[in-house]
């Protein structure tokens, strides 16, 4: 009992600080990432004892003291409470999402078998939805307790931006929900380690020795979701091109113009952990979550007949590394798309939305059935 | 008493007092605030109770869609403060609030507890609800998509028709 119950603790604990640092790290990835992208050096000035670490003082040491230390600044016409309390609402659902990503399979330690996932829900993905969708709230009423106009607005886009995209997210994720018949994540992503040859119906088996071998990944039996997930998972973190709530030549910084200090901070941490969360959503949807191709429980097990026995503890440290270098890899993608891609124009945002995406996502639910009725 | 029950008392109490002050707030986005900290407080109670998904619902439709548009609409129209309240209208919510008091007499006075299930571990489950939903009650389902649907339209053709006005005048 108390060892499940440390078991459960640690993992909730490992996951939260993994998230966390990654957030922080994150920030130095995005101010050196951007400035290798427009060809600058970036941060480099702080250092401590001669060591700057190409600007990883700066960003992990020298901007959250910076942070911290400044004033903390309440309009005084703006409602000090809600003020104070915004940005925790910014950054809770942000960091409790991760919940029930699963970052891999079982790990068995003497006569426990360790489920590698803090919260094993059975409406899993429902719940990263729940979490999403109170992540408004942080902006709203960030927004409105700072009593100025250009949050007010800022606000006003961003509960319109974010409750258009759910829409468009939750109709994308529904094809890969038929497809794998369970809202569980971690069961997602078990059924991603079949390979296609396995899935193939009869009147398509021609098709088993060009596509076969691949893995049963989301992203090769659902492409169109994919990319319907991603462009509303990158418009739910409120970042180029989708930043219309801050815009800055527009809203100055939209909706936390009134924010410095501490609480600025935990807006900025919040959208970074929202950057952590969605690659992990797209990873565990729709790459394999901790899968790496042909590794069974037992070892690989190539597609031409070969094996190659593992122990578990190495298998364990394959999926949970596999899972690492996904997450790292759409968090990456994400950056690189914020500093390559310029701002939509909020009309634009609203016809992507509801125009091209939830369209797509509708056809995409309708096609997969016919698919998956005509393959049984 | 264990842990549950403790926190059942816990969360009840917490319920009631948001409740109040949804009812009591001076300002109207406090007091909209404090209705989504009452609804996830009752989603926390469907969870307790085996039906998840049900909770689910409630933070996903209610605290986290229906709750937002509220705001939305306060953040527009910004009423800074409420209105004074008549007196007539205390009497009748009074009135009411007795009237429901009284109904929850008998219930907690008798003893039977009525028709009792044992709710199973699948109860409330995605599975369970889906299959209800689209085998048992498929048609009364669909009938009332279709309601949400011409509401939809319905809505539209509104908003349309306010803009053409506009247009001509």
């Amino acid at each position: 009992m108390i060892v499940d119950l440390a078991i459960i603790a640690v993992k909730a604990f490992l996951v939260l600080f993994m998230v966390l640092n990654l957030a922080g790290v994150l920030g130095w990835v995005e101010r050196k990432g951007s400035a290798l992208i427009q060809d600058r050096i970036g941060a480099n000035r702080a250092s401590i004892f001669g060591f700057a670490g190409k600007g990883l003082v700066n960003t992990l040491i020298a901007d959250p003291l910076k942070f911290l230390t400044k004033e903390d600044f309440i309009p005084p016409a703006g409602d000090k409470l809600l003020h104070t309390l915004a940005p925790c609402m910014a950054l809770f659902p942000a960091l409790v999402t991760f919940a029930v990503i699963p970052f891999g399979d079982i790990l068995i330690i003497g006569d426990h078998a360790i489920n590698l996932q803090v919260a094993n829900l059975n409406i899993g993905i429902l719940y990263v939805f729940a979490m999403g969708s109170l992540g408004v709230y942080g902006i709203v009423i960030g927004a409105w307790a700072s009593n100025n106009k250009f949050s007010l607005l800022g606000g006003v886009r961003g509960s319109a931006q974010m409750i258009s995209y759910e829409v468009a997210m939750g109709l994308s994720v529904m094809g890969v929900l038929m497809v794998y018949g369970t809202l569980e994540l971690q069961e997602i992503a078990r059924d991603q380690g079949a390979l296609i040859r396995d899935l193939l119906p009869q009147w398509l088996d021609f098709l088993r020795p060009i596509i076969g071998w691949l893995p049963a990944w989301g992203v090769f039996l659902q492409p169109l979701a994919f990319l319907l997930f991603f462009t509303a998972a990158v418009a739910e973190t409120k970042r180029i091109p989708f930043d219309l709530p801050e815009g800055e030549s527009e809203l100055v910084a939209g909706y936390h113009v009134e924010y410095s200090g501490g609480k600025f901070l935990m807006f900025f941490a919040g959208e970074f952990a929202e950057i952590v969360t969605g690659a992990g959503l797209v990873t565990t949807l729709f790459f394999g979550g901790w899968q790496v191709p042909y590794l069974m429980r037992d070892g690989f097990h190539f597609p031409w007949g070969a094996t190659w026995q593992l122990p578990n503890l190495t298998v364990v440290v394959f999926q949970v590394l596999a899972f690492t270098l996904k997450v790292l890899f759409f968090c990456w993608l994400q950056i690189l798309l914020r500093w390559t891609v310029p701002r939509f124009r909020y009309d634009q945002v609203m016809r992507l939305g509801w125009k091209m995406l939830l369209p797509l996502a509708l056809i995409n639910i309708a096609v997969t059935g016919i698919v998956i009725v005509a393959a049984q | 008493m264990d842990a549950s029950t403790l926190i059942f008392f816990l969360l009840a109490g917490l319920l009631i007092l948001s409740s109040l002050c949804v009812v009591f707030l001076r300002h109207v986005v406090h007091c909209a605030m404090a209705l989504v900290v009452a609804l996830l407080i009752i989603a926390i109670f469907f969870v307790t109770l085996h039906a998840p998904m049900v909770g689910i619902l409630q933070v996903m439709v209610y605290a986290g869609a229906i709750m937002v548009l509220f705001l939305f609409v306060i953040m527009f129209l910004n009423p800074t403060s409420l209105e004074r309240v008549r007196g007539v209208w205390w009497g009748l919510a009074t009135a009411l609030a007795l009237l429901l008091a009284a109904l929850l007499v008998p219930l907690f006075s008798s003893e039977s507890t009525g028709d009792s299930v044992a709710a199973t571990e699948l109860f409330g489950s995605p599975e369970v609800l889906a299959k209800s939903l689209f085998n048992d009650f498929v048609l009364p389902f669909e009938i009332a998509s279709v309601l949400l649907l011409v509401a939809i339209v319905g809505a539209v053709v509104l908003a349309k028709r306010e803009r053409r006005s506009n247009g001509a005048a």
